[in-house]
């Protein structure tokens, strides 16, 4: 049998608005994989996102979904997961939407550790705009805003993730599809703040620009840079230069997880009445 | 014993004509036909199912058994 995706989605949703080639569809397909192995309850699942390409995903998805402000996908979130702590809470989006305009809510959530899963799709550009540099857009790229060549230093979305507190970091590519599914599962399965960044293509608005005559070269670039972390150990600095780390790159389950911490708020709260 | 094949469907209202599924299928059993992709070669399917992992789209399915 083909594996059954509109079992997960609105009907009469597809096909969807991404352009051809544009690897949010494919990360959106891994997502649904994962949400299916880990046999999730629709009506128990929250997915939220902000706005942009990327957060147009959860309009897709046929579970509880929230479309909400730009960058403000982890405070709509946090707000679900505290007022519902049963419920899988996973939220979407952008490198822009996340890293720019929503950074600084995307680093209270990892330093609270609350137990959501945050699906960043990095594709190192402000794609529904028309191609505005985001934080990571790499030094040199050239975006709508940055025609001489971008002058900025970028994020690596992982190491501040994991910086500002979350518990479980990972990266993927749009092109190894197959690990997609993986790694959104382990981290949904993981108690406290979890972020999976994946690698994204956007042809359209950064491709075009920098040099990728096709989709395809842009996917065979993510599978040169891409090495995973148990090879990169036997790998000199040298060699991993212009490399990306792929796979989990952090776990840490000693730390306490927020919800849990603010259910003992509450009964101190009312054994203090 | 003969080798079984796979039913690969090509949904053309989702397809946007990528060439993904073309370029990455490791046989070259698929081909594009105008702007939409479209089954070459069937037998030299084997099923690694790549095609369907990384069609953004939802436009390909492999169908085995
Ligand atoms: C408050 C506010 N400011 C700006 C915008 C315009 N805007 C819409 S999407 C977007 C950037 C999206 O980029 P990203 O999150 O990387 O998603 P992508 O489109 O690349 O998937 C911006 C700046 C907005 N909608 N709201
Ligand atoms: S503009 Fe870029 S990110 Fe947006 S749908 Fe098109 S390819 Fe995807
Ligand atoms: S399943 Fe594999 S071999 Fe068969 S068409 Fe798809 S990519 Fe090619
Ligand atoms: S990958 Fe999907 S959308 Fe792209 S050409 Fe193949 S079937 Fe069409
Ligand atoms: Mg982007």
């Amino acid at each position: 049998m083909a594996f059954d995706y509109e079992k997960y989605i609105r009907p009469g949703k597809l096909p969807h608005i991404w352009c051809p080639g544009c690897g949010h569809g494919i990360v959106m397909k891994g997502l649904i994989r994962a949400m299916d192995s880990l046999k999730l309850d629709m009506a128990q699942t929250a997915i939220v996102s902000g706005i942009g390409c990327a957060s147009r995903l959860p309009g897709y998805m046929d579970c509880c979904t929230l479309h909400t402000a730009h960058g403000r996908a982890a405070a709509f979130a946090t707000g679900v997961k505290l007022a519902k702590p049963e419920m899988n809470v996973i939220l979407v989006g952008g490198d822009g939407d996340g890293t720019a305009i929503g950074g600084n809510h995307f680093i209270h959530a990892c330093r609270r550790n609350i137990d959501m899963t945050y699906i960043i799709l990095n594709n190192k550009i402000y794609g529904m705009t028309g191609g505005q540099f985001s934080p990571t857009t790499p030094t040199g790229a050239k975006a709508s805003t940055t025609p001489y060549g971008n002058p900025d230093p970028c994020f690596d979305i992982a190491k501040l993730a994991i910086g500002a507190g979350a518990t479980f970091v990972a990266r993927g590519t749009s092109f190894h599809a197959n690990q997609i599914d993986k790694l959104i599962a382990e981290a949904i399965q993981h108690k406290g703040f979890s972020v999976v960044e994946i690698m994204d293509d956007c042809p359209t608005t950064y491709g075009r620009r920098n040099k990728f005559k096709s989709v395809i070269e842009m996917m065979n670039h993510l599978k040169e840079i891409a090495v995973p972390v148990k090879a990169a150990e036997k790998m000199t600095a040298e060699q991993l230069q212009g490399k990306v780390l792929t796979g989990v790159l952090y776990k840490d389950e000693t730390k306490t997880e927020y919800t849990a911490e603010y259910a003992k708020v509450i009964e101190r709260a009312k054994a203090a009445k | 014993m003969e080798k079984k094949l796979p039913k690969i469907e090509i949904i053309e209202k989702y397809c946007k004509g990528c060439h993904i599924c073309v370029e990455f299928c490791p046989t070259k059993v698929l081909e594009m036909q105008g702007f939409v992709a479209a089954v070459k070669n069937l037998e030299a399917c084997i099923k690694c199912m790549q095609c369907e992992l990384r069609c953004p789209d939802f436009a390909i399915k492999v169908i085995t058994e």
